[in-house]
């Protein structure tokens, strides 16, 4: 390489760098500063909320504390006040014991509002549909039990829907994350996490395990495509007669370690998410519950009467 | 899975050949040099066999430099794979080696021990004390970590690397899922070198309730020891968790247990488990830093300390609210709205002491004069770095928008700065501040700037980009990334700014050795005109700390006496020697440490019978302390009084 | 900063006999929480038994109740030994210290009997979570009380040899503080495990 050609391509660099740095503030790259639902939005809304909140102490400090540097240095000549036993303050404690406390009291009552708000289905007039999600080594399985069809590291979604995910794992724990439909939830072995999310525009959503999970972690990607509901249905129906299902042997070569690419399968083995729970622990799930000592919600139900039901305490 | 061999030496890659190289080479040429120089007995004698606390520090603070040295070539690696898209310059289980290693040497190897230096050098002195409480058990911590962290260092070279992340959650730190012993040497390094920390705890706890200076109330000792009784307190009730949890998951290993598998056992209790350690312990590490800036401050601004009272108590807060916020750490499991709406708030309700506590070291400076040198200088870059660093913890608590940041490079960001800005600055600004105690000469000035700027500005280069690729959905330990994503740009300035960092760490290496041969000589003793009693004495102390235990009658108590002394009314009493008592060295925490190394190595690779054996080890060296009858010994009057006399301190 | 009076020197000796009581006592706490955890552990795998045989079939009243007769008297005969300190009497002492160990010796051999005889039925640590539980949280007890009477012959040992003295009182002092504290958990372990689970 000589010379000018290094130089161009710091350039280059440069200027990406600035450029993504000031100019790109709402680009689309920032997944999580574009909301496509309302649950991203609720999230979006609180980050805003809290950043503001938070500047409103972090910028007067960083002036307090440039302005005390330059004001009292020690150099001669320096004819600012010096009190050096002066080292108590009522009213000035008071004053900073409450500034925080004000803030973090606001704050809480949004946090504690939206934490609940986000354990309901988006919009509550619209039905929302089932989405089974399994993670495994290292690859993302989607059930339909609406649809009866699966797939495999991408999903659809009908646009305007609320969906409601059953998140599990076959062994490993990851975590879920479509950053513009909504914020994460974990996928655990032997628990059915669920997580409500919503598009309300048509789109292809990124979608990434951000759990780490070993060696094929990183390639854990999926995407999530919002649809209006007539081509949902339309592609569920292509799927239903175009795919070859996915009995257990698929299933189990499935299973193994390594990574998979994307796929469609016309049915799946009745009972398959509820015995991967189960597998991996589901069982004792419920019992534990009775016992109060976690609120999980409850593991057994048949696939189909899942869709569309309340859970408290998610 | 071809990278990483089944063999007993890690085989297979360029970058461990040469790396195992150079450790040899650096083994040999250290063997050489003592044999050549006849050092073997001296390093037994001065340093192996030592009880005295300074000694003790010294070498904590060199085991530490050396780790923070190796989790930063660390760091560096994983900077350069994700510098650009699509590097093959590390695999990914290499790359899932270094980020585990990385992350567990610096919080257990590097920041640790590193804290534990400044409370052996510092304790001490600064309460008026000759040693610690238990000075045996002292040194036997000592050795417990570092024979703990060499276990942990040899997965580097043989049997591989724990791939399981810093607090590797099962099911994927159960056998099944990492098979090989790197996920042992994972749990026998931190189990050994913790039962050390642990004992440290208790140490320094009774050593602050018990050994203070006659006179020094509770309510008149300096700020930094009272960060450290508060560390210590939550050190006594969070690594017993720790104890508890590595041994539970190792039983699992060994024994084909079932208490965190996910069939029979239940992996989410790891995760509590691990946290009600993990979340203390970054109290732990961060509070021995808020004390040594009130210190800085205070002597740095020529003024009392605003708020004392205000001080201790937002630490006491801190280190009980601290047992309450583990669940944040996985809001994102589903533990029910109502648990996480109570963790939430629990979490931003630790901002409310640690903001209290910035306004008062800004207050301390207000109507100060405040001289920049060294140690001013980090703490004044702790300042706005823990700030906005705590104000993005605030915004990580709310439990519906950390949904969002969870596991993101957002987080990365956000506990790098609390963690560089507010503990490893807080302890480099120590280290600054108490070396011409530690060893008789200052630091060199002109290097310490170079290296304080090329460290901030490159903090800054380095993690600022990484809260924006959080939004972008980047989530950490991802080995590569593609094109597509557009996180290419800030992965490259952040890059750039990790190596700034290395280059400030050579520059402090370069400062160190530098001054080792011109450094200024502190021949007061008090070379920043400090206020409290470890200035009181010379630089280094003497063996006995204080040939005369001083009485203490304000808080500031040495500045107080500086000021009376200044007054020409002032008649100094001639001191009165007495034999002083001092614990006698002992090769046992050595040997004791040692054992238990061979009892790490041996159930690292499941061979029973070396565990057992080193096990009996361990027995006998307890059961030989045990039968030891004269521990102690007196200095006597008149060595007191010449080695007072050397040091120009009799007239 | 006066110079301090020659008091200080000898208070300073006499409190490092108390520095190591507190000392103990800390450590004690940390202890607690060890087993504060192995109960918690033990509390949520219970019902683990992937359908094997659950405690109602694996514990035998007998075994149990005898280990608790036997674990309470060496507690007691502990106490004896500690008054026999305070009287100055070594003989007692060291007589009492020996039933002390032997009845140890009795429940540590009891307890590994009954983890035989569960082994043999099937039941062993990698069976099932609950039994993964039961067997660390009942064995790290069981390990705790062995080390006990390691530490307690030596004690002994250290008596014959010097008569009692003031490192000898200490000793013997924070060994009893030690066994007492085993057998508080003992009681806990025979209330949570032993009696709840066939009740």
């Amino acid at each position: 390489m000589n010379k000018r050609r290094v130089a161009w391509y710091w350039k280059i660099l440069l200027l990406t760098t600035v450029s993504s740095l000031f100019l790109s503030g709402c680009d689309r790259q920032y997944l999580v500063f574009n909301p496509a639902g309302p649950v991203a939005q609720k999230e979006y809304d609180l980050i805003v909320l809290s950043a503001v909140l938070c500047a409103i102490v972090v910028i007067p400090v960083l002036a307090l504390l440039f302005f005390i540097l330059y004001r009292y240095r020690d150099r001669p000549g320096n004819k600012a006040k010096y009190s050096p036993n002066w080292h108590d303050s009522k009213i000035l404690e008071v004053v900073w014991w409450g500034i925080p406390i004000i803030i973090i009291g606001i704050l809480s009552i949004y946090t504690a509002k939206t934490t609940y708000t986000l354990t309901k289905p988006p919009v509550k007039d619209v039905k929302p549909i089932t989405i089974q999600v399994t993670s495994m080594d290292w690859k993302w399985l989607f059930q339909y039990p609406g649809q009866k069809i699966a797939t495999v590291n991408y999903a659809e979604i009908p646009v305007g829907v609320p969906v409601q995910f059953h998140l599990t794992s076959n062994q490993m724990m990851n975590s879920f994350w479509v950053p513009e439909l909504g914020g994460q939830e974990y996928t655990m072995p032997g628990m059915a996490m669920r997580l409500w999310l919503q598009a309300d525009r048509p789109g292809t959503y990124y979608g990434s395990g951000a759990n780490f999970t070993g060696k094929g972690f990183t390639h854990m990607k999926f995407k999530v495509i919002a649809k209006p509901q007539a081509e949902f249905d339309q592609w569920a129906r292509q799927i239903k007669q175009t795919e070859k299902p996915l009995t257990m042997t698929v299933y189990k070569q499935l299973a193994k370690k390594g990574l998979a690419e994307k796929q469609a399968f016309s049915s799946y083995p009745a009972q398959l998410f509820t015995n991967t729970l189960n597998e991996n622990g589901g069982k004792y799930m419920d019992k534990d519950m009775k016992h109060g000592k976690s609120d999980m919600p409850a593991m057994n139900h048949n696939d189909h009467d899942m869709s569309g039901m309340e859970h408290k305490g998610e | 899975m071809g990278e990483k061999s089944k063999g007993f030496f890690v085989t297979g890659d360029p970058l461990i050949y040469g790396a195992d190289v150079a450790i040899i080479v650096t083994l040999l040429g250290i063997i050489i040099f003592l044999t050549v120089f006849k050092k073997w007995g001296w390093l037994w004698k001065e340093w192996f066999t030592t009880v005295d606390h300074k000694r003790i520090g010294i070498m904590y603070l060199v085991s530490s430099l050396l780790m923070l040295f190796r989790g930063g070539v660390d760091a560096l690696l994983m900077r350069l794979q994700l510098a650009a898209p699509n590097t093959h310059f590390l695999t990914s289980q290499h790359y899932n080696e270094i980020f585990t290693t990385h992350g567990t040497i610096m919080i257990l190897f590097m920041a640790m021990p590193f804290m534990f230096a400044l409370f052996n050098i510092v304790i001490p002195l600064q309460i008026g004390a000759r040693d610690v409480a238990y000075p045996f058990l002292n040194a036997l911590s000592f050795w417990l970590f570092f024979f703990g962290a060499l276990l942990f260092n040899l997965s580097f070279v043989v049997g591989g690397s724990p791939d399981a992340g810093w607090l590797s959650y099962p099911p994927l730190s159960e056998i099944a899922g990492s098979p090989g012993p790197g996920q042992n040497f994972y749990i026998w390094g931190i189990q050994i070198s913790g039962i050390g920390s642990l004992a440290t705890g208790i140490n320094f706890l009774v050593t602050i309730l018990k050994m203070r200076a006659p006179g020094m109330k509770l309510m008149k000792m300096p700020l930094f020891s009272w960060s450290v009784l508060s560390s210590c307190i939550t050190i006594i009730f969070a690594f017993p968790v720790l104890t508890v949890t590595l041994a539970l998951l190792f039983v699992d290993r060994y024994l084909g247990a079932h208490i965190f598998t996910a069939d029979s056992g239940n992996p989410m209790m790891y995760v509590n488990l691990i946290w009600m350690w993990g979340h203390p312990e970054v109290y732990i590490v961060v509070l021995p830093a808020f004390g040594i800036y009130s210190e800085i401050v205070s002597t740095f601004s020529k003024k009392k300390i605003f708020g004392y009272k205000s001080m201790v108590f937002s630490m006491m807060i801190i280190s009980i609210l601290g047992y309450f916020t583990w669940v944040h750490h996985f809001f994102t499991m589903g533990a029910g709205a109502d648990v996480n709406t109570f963790f939430a708030i629990t979490t931003m309700a630790i901002g409310i002491p640690t903001g209290v506590k910035i306004f008062n070291w800004l207050f301390t400076m207000f109507r100060g004069r405040i001289t920049i040198s060294q140690p001013m200088l980090w703490t004044i870059a702790f300042i706005p770095c823990f700030v906005v660093g705590g104000a993005t913890g605030v915004m990580l608590a709310i439990a519906p928008a950390d949904y969002q940041y969870h596991n993101s490079y957002f987080l990365i960001a956000h506990f790098h700065q609390t963690l560089i800005g507010g503990v490893v600055f807080g302890y480099l600004a120590g280290l600054y501040y108490w070396w011409p105690k530690m060893f008789g000469f200052k630091l060199n000035e002109r290097l310490g700037k170079w290296a304080f700027w090329t460290w901030n500005i490159g903090f800054y280069v380095c993690f600022m980009p990484q809260y924006a690729l959080g939004f972008m959905g980047m989530t950490r330990r991802v080995y590569t990334y593609g094109w597509d994503m557009g996180w290419a740009p800030f992965n490259m300035v952040s890059t750039v700014g990790a190596f700034l960092m290395g280059i400030g760490f050579i520059f402090q290496a370069w400062q160190i050795l530098y001054s080792i041969k011109n450094g200024e000589k502190d021949v007061t003793g008090d070379p920043w005109n400090g206020r409290t009693l470890e200035w009181s004495i010379p630089s280094p102390a003497p063996l006995y700390n204080f040939a005369v235990i001083p009485e203490v009658k304000h808080d500031d108590d040495w500045w107080e006496t500086k000021k009376a002394m200044a007054d020409s009314q002032y008649k100094k009493e001639p001191p009165q020697y007495e034999p002083i008592h001092m614990p006698k060295q002992s090769g046992i925490p050595f040997i004791m440490s040692a054992c238990w190394f061979v009892v790490g190595f041996g159930f690292t690779f499941g061979w029973s019978y070396v565990g057992l054996a080193g096990l009996l080890g361990v027995g006998l060296c307890l059961l030989a302390r045990s039968f030891q009858q004269e521990t102690d010994y007196y200095i006597p009057v008149d060595e007191v009084r010449k080695t007072e006399a050397s040091l120009g301190r009799v007239g | 900063m006066n110079q301090a009076i020659s008091k200080h020197t000898h208070e300073h000796e006499h409190h490092h006999d108390t520095f190591k009581l507190l000392g103990f006592w800390i450590f004690l706490v940390t202890d607690c929480i060890i087993f504060a955890c192995l109960f918690a552990v033990y509390a949520v795998l219970r019902g683990h038994t992937d359908g094997d045989l659950t405690g109602k079939e694996l514990f035998e009243i007998k075994g149990f109740t005898a280990e608790t007769f036997i674990l309470l008297t060496s507690s007691f005969t502990s106490g004896l030994a500690t008054l026999a300190l305070h009287k100055g009497k070594k003989a007692q002492l060291i007589n009492w210290l020996i039933v002390t160990v032997v009845l140890g010796l009795a429940f540590v051999g009891l307890e590994v009997s009954e983890f035989r005889t569960m082994v043999h039925e099937g039941a062993s640590i990698s069976t099932n979570g609950f039994l993964s539980a039961f067997f660390t949280l009942v064995g790290t007890h069981g390990l705790h009380v062995s080390f006990g009477l390691i530490w307690m012959t030596a004690v002994i040992l250290q008596i014959r040899r010097h008569g009692i003295n003031e490192k000898v009182k200490e000793k013997v002092t924070i060994v009893g503080l030690y066994w007492h504290f085993l057998d508080v958990v003992w009681i806990f372990i025979y209330t949570v495990v032993y009696l709840m689970g066939v009740m």
